[in-house]
């Protein structure tokens, strides 16, 4: 990292502005926001994990022998709601969406700040009704909700979770709605949409995602809490439903929102790549295209979440060709970034470790996903730890990594500090070795055969659930590193300066921490972004 | 001692087996070659331009479009193979030979049951022959469930209200695995249990030693004729409902002008749900069984209405117009000529 000495805090920025509780619960901020966000959300992690932790340390012996199966069926549960609902898909949008979309391109806050606050008010109502769920005694059916079981059999808190997703969903629709028109009509003069970072491009079509599909899940929630209290006949064959309709109605948000996890870190890596090798990102038109081309065809492969389900044959060979279609943008991704290091000037920085970490864990999960669009191979290993390894090496090793990767980026930017470098690579790499052995294990238990959502399994398959129990352990420490060392910085760290790493992008000509509003003068972008080559920025 | 302790590639025990295996490890070279690939590039990309001085930038790249086409269109070509040869596997999967030894499986939360043509019930476990095509006709009686067999390489799930079939070819007499691959409630991960693969003579002598209730098409005939079925679908063709001899892997012709093959789900539409699919010609008087027999009491009905298969359909009286022509007139009727592509026999109770 390239220190500069003697930098000094700016005297007032967002986060001395105001004093108070009040001042962060009414803020229109932004950034105060995404600080409101990042707190609600790693509490949530904090729970999912501890989830994952108890399901792992039951799967550690063949029988089911520290919880019961009621008890563990809830746990997976569970850990499936808060990671995907109350984790993932708010985690990049709603923090460094909310804190970076303003800056990237020069304005001084979201087009309606109150709709911001609102959004995070309702996200924090749906965390609400969740948590009363599971105090209330969890939920059994899944995070899937399937149906009939979830609307006839199951005898734990369905509605009052459902009710929760079903509110949650409402935060990301307006933070999506928010995002939309920000970047449309609040760019400084001159930032055109070919000038703009790649992190916006991958938000902007990660917006587009929640408004269309987000809509589709809060009404197919509603279905179930109405079949369930009502016993209407909508999915379920013995009052005249059909079950399967639920499964399509279900997928049709729910692969998408897989785009919603892993695409705005597929922003921030092509950031952090960019920053790191100083270098604009290699074909910078086809990785921004590629992220609206897998925001739309992302819509129209749900049906592959439904190759042994009972559908015609000839509908499974569409969503079959199409899945392996959505899978070209991706790769062309990989291979753009992979571009990128060449002649780049490459400094292996923290940040820089967990966007390498990505790219290697992410071309696993995608390669995998091959296996799964391969119409032969699905119906072997769907419903496996393969699929459990496969979506798991996208949503963690591809969404956290980039979370965490962001975090370590904008830490400095957010909080004006630095924090050690040291430790930052040291869990970097604690991460990327605890996950490849939580997970790789299980494409093999996959692949022999052990079912998912499994409380007890049979004894050929315990070496290897013993290997992923290890990884779980590393995981979970190097998980637990950075919350404390970031939070030491915020107290020991040096100050960071404007631009710690040197980067281009308007968010680093700006004090760290910013002011409230961002800017003293509105900015005026005369470069593309990336433009290293020309830049005016100090290097130092 | 070793690969029983920590075994890492399943047992391969059907037909079906072989051919996922090949498009596996296909599927395992190409991926290991991308990986491979990356990773180097990474790995030598970040050792050889690392920045040695501070305010070092990178250097310009000037590439066509070669690179990035060549990118683009290798994965493309390479995921068309895949998506060819998972559909070929796929369809051979969905597509039963036409011959096959037909068991029936009802699946409740949280066990599998079973039921052989012969007669015999079992529950958790399921004796098959080697060698023979054996077909399942599966249903729930509550929720979802997945019969999954990872050794034969074959899943499908369970539905209530609905048939969905597997078949395999199971090549290696022993002891399988099965288990309900879709997440079910409370005990999911106790509904197990195990196929068992005999040599067809092993099979032969267990299917002799077996509960002596009689085959399912008897226990159907005798549910036909309890039931009253027997006074409307009378075998002389002069009943209130259609006679039901060669009626089954035929077409028939609706009230409505359009025509539905009579395949296990069409009679068991036409018990439980009579009014929805009325033959041309006759009444919509029928009454539903629904709530009056079991899902297997219905799969018996089927078994005994496979068993009419071979008889001839009585004379029709009027035969001008052979073949049926769907839509075409409101007068349509069931069908008059013999046109079954495969007949099954009629299948004996074991001695």
């Amino acid at each position: 990292m390239d220190t500069t000495d003697a930098l000094a805090l700016p005297k007032t920025h967002y986060l001395n502005a105001e004093y108070g509780i009040k001042s962060w619960l009414l803020t229109t901020d932004h950034k105060r926001i995404a600080i409101l966000y990042l707190v609600s959300i790693t509490v949530f992690f904090a729970v999912g994990a501890l989830f994952a932790g108890l399901i792992r340390f039951e799967l550690l012996t063949p029988p089911g022998d520290v919880v019961s199966d009621d008890t563990y069926n809830k746990l997976f549960t569970m850990h499936g709601i808060v990671m995907i609902f109350l984790f993932l898909i708010p985690s990049i949008p709603a923090v460094f969406g909310n804190f970076l979309v303003p800056m990237m391109i020069g304005a001084r806050d979201l087009a309606f700040p109150k709709i911001n606050l609102l959004s995070w008010y309702v996200y924090v109502a749906g965390a609400i009704f969740t948590l009363v769920a599971i105090m209330a005694g969890g939920v059994d059916t899944g995070w899937t909700f399937y149906t009939p079981f979830s609307t006839t059999a199951s005898n734990s808190n369905v509605l009052t979770a459902a009710i929760g997703v079903f509110i949650a969903g409402f935060s990301s629709i307006l933070t999506g709605l928010n995002f939309i028109v920000t970047i449309h009509r609040m760019r400084a003069p001159g930032m055109t949409w070919m000038k703009m970072p790649l992190f916006l491009w991958a938000t902007y079509a990660t917006a587009l995602i929640n408004v269309l599909g987000t809509p589709v899940l809060a009404i197919t929630l509603l279905l179930v809490a109405v079949e369930r209290a009502f016993h209407l006949g909508i999915f379920n064959p013995a009052y005249g439903g059909d079950p399967l309709l639920f499964q399509h109605l279900f997928w049709f948000y729910s692969h998408p929102a897989v785009y919603i996890m892993i695409l705005p870190s597929m922003g921030v890596v092509s950031e952090l790549i960019a920053a790191f090798t100083r270098h604009r990102v290699f074909g910078y038109k086809v990785v921004a295209f590629s992220s609206l081309a897998i925001a739309v065809f992302g819509f129209l492969v749900w049906g592959h979440h439904m190759f042994v389900a009972g559908i015609s044959m000839y509908s499974a060979m569409i969503f079959s060709v199409l899945s392996f279609l959505v899978a070209i943008p991706s790769a062309i991704k990989v291979f753009n970034w992979t571009a990128t290091l060449y002649k780049g000037s490459i400094a292996l920085e923290a940040p820089m470790l967990y966007a390498l970490g990505f790219i290697g864990l992410f071309t696993i999960g995608g390669l995998t996903g091959l296996f799964v669009a391969t119409l032969g191979v699905d119906v072997h290993v769907t419903d496996t730890y393969f699929v459990v390894a496969h979506f798991h090496y996208i949503m963690v090793g591809g969404a956290l990594m980039g979370y965490l990767g962001a975090m370590h980026y904008w830490w400095p930017k957010i909080t004006g500090r630095l924090y050690s470098e040291v430790w930052g690579k040291l869990a970097a790499l604690t991460v990327f070795l605890g996950f490849n052995l939580t997970f790789f294990p299980q494409f093999v238990l996959g692949y022999l055969g052990m079912p998912r959502r499994y409380h007890a399994y049979p004894p050929e398959f315990q070496a290897l659930n013993v290997l992923s129990t290890a990884g779980a352990t590393i995981l979970g420490i190097g998980y637990l590193m950075p919350m404390a060392y970031l939070l030491l910085s915020l107290k020991y760290g040096k100050p960071a300066g404007p631009n710690p790493w040197r980067a281009t992008g308007l968010e680093w000509q700006t004090p760290s921490p910013p002011p409230t509003f961002n800017f003293d003068r509105t900015p005026i972008v005369t470069k593309p972004a990336y433009s290293y080559e020309s830049e005016e920025v100090e290097l130092g | 001692m070793w690969p029983r302790l920590f075994p890492v590639f399943p047992d391969r025990a059907s037909t079906m087996a072989t051919r996922v295996d090949a498009l596996f490890f296909f599927l395992i070279g190409v991926s290991a070659f991308f990986v491979v690939l990356i990773a180097t590039l990474i790995v030598y990309f970040g050792f050889r331009y690392r920045r040695r001085r501070r305010g070092e930038i990178g250097r310009e790249v000037h590439a066509g479009y070669t690179l990035e086409v060549l990118w683009t269109a290798v994965p493309l070509m390479l995921t068309m193979v895949m998506f060819f040869w998972g559909a070929n596997v796929y369809f051979s999967m969905g597509s039963p030979p036409p011959e096959t030894l037909d068991v029936y499986v009802v699946a409740k939360q949280w066990m599998f049951k079973f039921q052989q043509p012969a007669g015999q019930r079992e529950i958790g476990e399921l004796h098959v022959p080697a060698g023979r095509n054996v077909k399942l006709t599966m249903t729930s009686e509550d929720v979802i469930h997945d019969l999954y067999v990872p050794a034969f390489r074959v899943k499908a799930d369970i539905l209530p209200g609905r048939y969905t079939t597997i078949w395999f070819n199971a090549t290696k007499p022993g002891t399988y695995h099965f288990f309900c691959a879709e997440y079910c409630g409370t005990k999911h991960s106790g509904m197990t249990g195990q196929v068992v693969v005999m040599e067809p003579a092993d099979y032969q002598a267990w299917l002799a030693g077996g509960s002596g209730e009689g085959s399912m098409a008897s226990a159907g005939e005798k549910l036909f004729q309890d039931l009253g079925c027997i006074t409307c679908h009378r075998a002389d063709g002069q009943g209130r409902g259609p006679n039901l001899q060669g009626l089954y892997g035929r077409p028939v012709n609706l009230s409505d002008g359009t025509t539905v093959m009579a395949d296990d789900a069409y009679v068991r539409e036409s018990i439980l749900n009579p009014a929805a699919k009325i033959a041309a010609g006759f009444q919509p008087i029928m009454p539903t069984f629904q709530g009056v027999v079991s899902e297997e009491q219905v799969l018996q009905l089927i078994e005994y209405v496979k068993s009419l298969a071979s008889a001839q359909p009585p004379p029709q009286p009027q035969q001008e117009r052979p073949g049926p022509r769907p839509g075409e007139t409101g007068l349509a009727r069931p069908p008059s000529g013999p046109i079954p592509k495969t007949t099954e026999p009629v299948r004996k109770p074991p001695k």
